[in-house]
């Protein structure tokens, strides 16, 4: 049980949030536009990386505000924290 | 007790408190202060129970957790009984019961002893190996072994006892209650710390507070007496929060872990009424030191596994601490020199010590010194070959090593007696380290595995990171801790610390005999009997990983973990395939520590409290009246009303007939309700539904059907336009919560352009459902003034009016096919709305009726239940309801699906009606359906989604998915059931009413 680092409320435990799976995939502005692997892509395709993950996080059982972490998955380290919107950091 | 085993004046055992117990039916007597083992051992009593595989006598070994052999079953209430309790860890209380496990008729006469004779026959693998064939017969062998298997009793009656569960914070937590945790806790403390120390035992101060001989010294006192002026400054510390009896079970990232406090398991049992019995600690500590210390090895050697062969320092323990000789002829087998700090509490204590066999050469330390001074016969290069005694040891027979260590040369020795204290040096307790994700590295001077990287904000000091003489531990602990928490100074700076050094070191992890290893039985872990042999086995036929070893060794597999067996399978596995143990790596430690009760983990979460659940304003209003609940997600929905007896089905009938005839009522309280508002609500709407919302008028309602993104029906409801910006959308009753999420998911992420706000309103309004041709008539007589004509307020329409003071809005729209009202009130107006509607459709029979009811009159209907109906794999399409997706709209979540290669496949399988052959037959909902059923493989069509039988059409009806169903109307297919197959025709999904009249009353 990690703790999460929520940009609106603060540090509180992993149990008050939900996770949106990978971070930074947007949703095509025009999906008739695109051909079946092409919107696969943005459907299905997720990337699962031992090291530093871009994911989405909601603090359910808070503000139910949306967010990004950047978590090491290899040990659950959270490196950042950051609001929707904003850059994934360099890492 | 025998006075000849007591010694009296231990500061740690009341003696003036006697305490009664019974021990395989007989009355025995202990004191305060004991365990459960000490006080047997008081009483000469070193056979306690037999072990798993051979039944072979087993003893009393340790004095704490790492126990294998002394388990027992405490208690004889089928409720309260609990199996497997080390007796070294129970505390004795008066009235205490316990017997012997895996031993029939008796511990002292074991029919299941005949086991030991046939061991040849039984080696590693037997089971999976002799029970292999014929494949059939397994049923027939597996009866036969679960009843030869296992080893206490579970209770069998509920669980009467009190859990608790607590949370808790603190700056450091300090796992261990001995002197380097002490020392710890009062670093931090006067660094101002908030500190949590956890002790699993009654007492704190470890293994140095009974720790009497002359040689240890700090500044100048004797050890013991230094640490108990520390203790007594801890206790009165204010920064310290101290939780004695409190093991620490499991530590997780993020530094959370998990810790049981017993609190009533000492007390007697007519103390304990109404008291919570063990309360489970959920810790979140900025930093942690691991304190846990070391426990001693066995040596490995033939026929070391009889009673009265314990470890060395239990031996020490019980005499210091408990005042208890375990033998009055001892031996002590040793392979290092903390075994002569045993010797030295037998000498003080004026407890015979016939000899000591050290592997060693020789030893020129402080305290073998002073052993050597005592006149007491050592002997050096020597190994233990064989013992000798059934129920307890009698002799040893002792040969000298060559000089590899490999093998036993000249004459055997045999020397007399009742106790052997054995070591084979100490093993750091890393488990929490360990668990915790922490990564351990192999010290190949002391043999163990200690501490090396973790990514947490922690520490391990003492003998848990592998120091095992007083002045290493007291002055690492200070260095270590000082750094830790970035202290400069503290009051341990100037301490002065004197104790024996060890300076000759040798380890053998399988000591030779003279005998073949075939001919001998060395243990390694002994409640589960496997040997040094059958490691060796497992090699030879192939197994190279250590967990493979293990699982089919089953080394290290019960209930004490392989606490004592580990390190000896891991050295042995080394030597034979001539490994570095470091490369070779230990099994997994995984949490718990030590067995936890279910009672603890489960805390107060049982019976009514094992979940919440949410019921409707109405709720007591079913209840008075006799209705059967439901569970939907959370909530507890009304599911019928039997009167005078009636069967679910014959209520079932009644209620619909009645709703069809003329009036029913329903509570839909728990469907979901989201309130949205914002300019952009409209564009909104027309994102997340399938079909068009431009052209809504206000005083409105438009059913919806919103997608996953990937073209599958996620969840549908009506939605209301209460005005120019401000919709109330339902959803179904468990799909709530996740479509608020989704909803706010999309704002927030994907289109925050929008002026959208929602509100989850479920819980703020309550509905009552008026349906059936009388409805009008009974909505009427409660809202006098309201305009009801079809042309003022037709189907799919809203008007908001008020009743006295009660706003209220009504909705017409329907679920049932009927003429339908729908009411909301705000919910503290639920019972009162619901009680006015029952009133007014009295001279109606308005009839209130439950889900199954609103099942079965919307399958007439054709009406889908997503998440019935549906599964995730369903899109608009396949349900045949093609009208609902709009052609205009360019864009809404799921659309761009349902034109990819898969879902516009025309084979899939599709929403249809199925009707019996036989009328009255019903289908089982989920029952299979295909075509031809000799043909093997019998190929699946498809399946039963929802089925009833209609009182109004008189015949059974039912909902399929089925594979290229829209092509099969009218066709004749079969559904086989375990004993009949049933015939069915394909049909339409509208089975009632196809015109839709009913609504218009």
């Amino acid at each position: 049980m990690f703790l999460i680092n929520c940009p609106y409320c603060g540090e509180r435990d992993q149990s008050e949030f939900i996770s949106g799976g990978e971070a930074h995939i947007a949703r095509p502005k025009q999906p008739t536009e695109l051909n079946d692997d092409q919107w696969a892509e943005y459907l299905f395709m997720r990337k699962n990386i031992k090291g530093v993950q871009f994911e989405r996080w909601n603090h359910a059982h808070g503000c139910r505000k949306w967010f990004n972490v950047a978590r090491d998955t290899s040990n659950d380290k959270i490196e950042k924290v950051y609001k929707m919107g904003e850059q994934p950091p360099k890492l | 007790m025998s006075k000849n085993l007591r010694i009296n004046n231990k500061q740690f055992v009341d003696e003036t408190r006697k305490l009664s117990f019974v021990f395989n039916g007989k009355k025995l007597y202990g004191y305060k202060g004991d365990t459960l083992a000490s006080a047997l051992l008081s009483n000469n009593i070193h056979l306690v129970g037999r072990s798993f595989k051979y039944h072979r006598p087993r003893g009393i070994m340790t004095s704490g957790s790492e126990e294998p052999n002394a388990i027992l079953q405490i208690g004889n209430d089928d409720a309260l009984t609990e199996p497997n309790v080390r007796a070294t860890e129970i505390e004795l209380y008066d009235g205490l019961i316990c017997n012997s496990q895996n031993c029939w008729p008796s511990v002292k006469f074991d029919i299941g002893g005949i086991n030991n004779f046939l061991s040849p026959l039984l080696p590693a693998g037997f089971y999976y190996k002799t029970f292999m064939w014929p494949a059939s017969f397994w049923e027939k062998y597996e009866y036969f072994i679960r009843k030869s298997a296992g080893l206490g009793k579970s209770p069998t009656k509920q669980d009467p006892d009190m859990y608790d569960h607590r949370y808790m914070h603190c700056d450091i937590l300090i796992v261990g209650g001995g002197v380097s945790g002490l020392i710890a806790a009062k670093i931090a403390s006067d660094d101002n710390k908030k500190v949590l120390l956890l002790e699993d035992k009654e007492l704190l101060g470890g293994s140095l507070i009974y720790d009497d001989n002359d040689i240890s010294k700090i500044d100048n006192q004797k050890s013991s007496e230094w640490l108990k002026r520390l203790i007594d400054n801890i206790n009165n510390d204010k920064n310290i929060i101290i939780k004695t009896r409190t093991s620490l079970a499991a530590y997780h990232n993020y530094n959370f872990l998990l810790a049981r406090q017993n609190l009533t398991d000492h007390l007697s049992v007519n103390d304990r009424n109404n008291k919570i019995r063990q309360r489970l600690y959920k810790i979140r500590a900025k930093k942690v030191i691991i304190s846990t210390g070391a426990i001693e090895r066995p040596q490995i050697f033939h026929n070391n596994d009889r009673p009265g062969i314990m470890l060395a320092s239990a031996v020490k323990k019980y005499i210091d601490y408990y005042g208890v000789r375990c033998g009055l002829e001892n031996v002590l087998f040793t392979n290092n020199d903390s075994a002569y700090e045993t010797a030295l509490s037998l000498h003080n204590s004026g407890t015979k010590l016939n000899a000591i066999i050290d592997i060693r050469d020789n030893s020129s330390s402080e305290i073998v010194t002073k052993i050597k001074s005592l006149g007491i016969q050592i002997y050096w290069n020597h190994t233990i070959v064989n013992t000798k005694g059934y129920k307890r040891i009698k002799k040893v027979t002792v040969m000298k090593l060559n000089d590899k260590g490999n093998d036993v040369i000249g004459k055997k020795i045999e020397l007399n007696c009742d106790c052997l204290a054995i070591s084979g040096g100490w093993t750091p307790m890393v488990h929490l380290f360990t668990q915790s994700g922490g990564k351990l590295k192999f010290d190949n001077k002391d043999n163990i595995f200690v501490p090396d990287k973790t990514n947490l904000n922690q520490l391990s000091i003492g003998s848990a990171k592998g120091d095992f003489e007083l002045d290493d531990v007291l002055i690492n602990s200070i260095k270590d801790t000082k750094k830790f928490l970035q202290i400069e100074n503290s009051n341990f700076d100037k301490i002065d610390v004197k104790c024996s050094k060890e300076k000759e070191k040798k380890n053998i992890w399988l000591l030779p005999s003279d005998k073949p290893l075939s001919k001998t039985k060395p243990f390694l872990d002994y409640q589960n009997d496997s040997t040094a042999k059958d490691i060796k086995l497992a090699l030879r036929e192939g197994f190279k990983s250590i967990e493979h070893v293990k699982r089919y060794t089953t080394t290290g597999m019960g209930t004490d973990q392989g606490k004592l067996a580990n390190m000896h399978a891991l050295g042995i596995v080394a030597d034979t395939t001539n490994t570095n143990m470091g490369d070779l790596g230990t099994t997994t430690f995984r949490p718990p520590y030590t067995p936890l009760t279910f009672g603890t983990i489960v805390g107060r979460n049982v019976g009514q409290f094992f979940d919440v659940f949410r019921k409707t304003p109405m709720h007591d209003w079913h209840v008075d009246n006799n209705a059967k609940f439901e569970n939907v997600g959370q909530w507890k929905r009304a599911w019928y009303y039997p009167k005078d007896g009636e069967s679910m089905h014959d209520t079932v009938q009644r209620e619909s007939k009645a709703a069809r005839k003329s009036s029913g009522i329903l509570d839909a309280s728990t469907l979901g309700k989201i309130d949205i508002q914002g300019t952009d609500a409209n564009e909104f709407l027309n994102r997340v539904y399938t079909n068009a919302w431009s052209k809504l008028q206000v005083g409105k309602c438009r059913y919806g059907l919103m997608l996953n993104e990937d073209g599958m029906v996620y969840d549908d409801g009506v939605t209301t336009k209460l005005g120019e910006n401000h919709y109330l959308m339902t959803t179904t009753t468990g799909g709530a919560a996740n479509v608020m999420s989704k909803l706010e998911d999309y704002l927030q992420t994907e289109w925050p352009e929008l002026n959208v706000f929602l509100t989850s309103v479920t819980d703020h309004y309550a509905t009552a459902s008026v349906c059936g041709p009388n409805a009008k008539k009974i909505i009427n007589k409660i809202f006098k003034d309201l305009d009801l004509s079809d042309e003022s307020f037709p189907h799919m329409s809203f008007k908001e009016v008020k009743l006295g003071d009660i706003n209220c809005r009504v909705m017409r729209i329907s679920f049932t096919g009927e003429l339908s009202y729908e009411i909301n009130v705000e919910a503290s107006y639920g019972k009162y709305i619901w009680e006015k509607c029952i009133e007014a459709g009295k001279e109606f029979n308005i009839t209130p009726y439950g889900t199954e009811t609103m099942h079965l009159l919307r399958a007439e209907k054709g009406f889908i239940i997503v998440g019935q109906d549906t599964d995730g794999t369903m899109t608009p399409v396949d349900l045949q309801m093609d009208w609902i997706i709009s052609k205009k709209k360019y864009d809404f979540i799921g659309k761009r699906s349902l034109y990819r290669s898969d879902t516009i496949r025309e084979d899939r399988k599709q929403l249809v009606g199925l009707l019996t052959d036989d009328p009255n037959e019903i289908l089982e909902e989920g029952a299979q359906i295909v075509k031809d059923e000799n043909k093997k493989p019998v190929n699946m069509l498809g399946h039963v989604t929802s089925s009833y039988f209609s009182p109004t059409l008189k015949k059974s009806i039912a909902l399929a998915v089925l594979k290229e169903g829209k092509q099969l109307k009218g066709q004749k297919l079969l559904v086989p059931m375990i004993n009949k197959t049933i015939k069915v025709t394909v049909s339409d999904t509208v089975f009632l009413d196809k015109k839709n009249e009913r609504i218009n009353g």
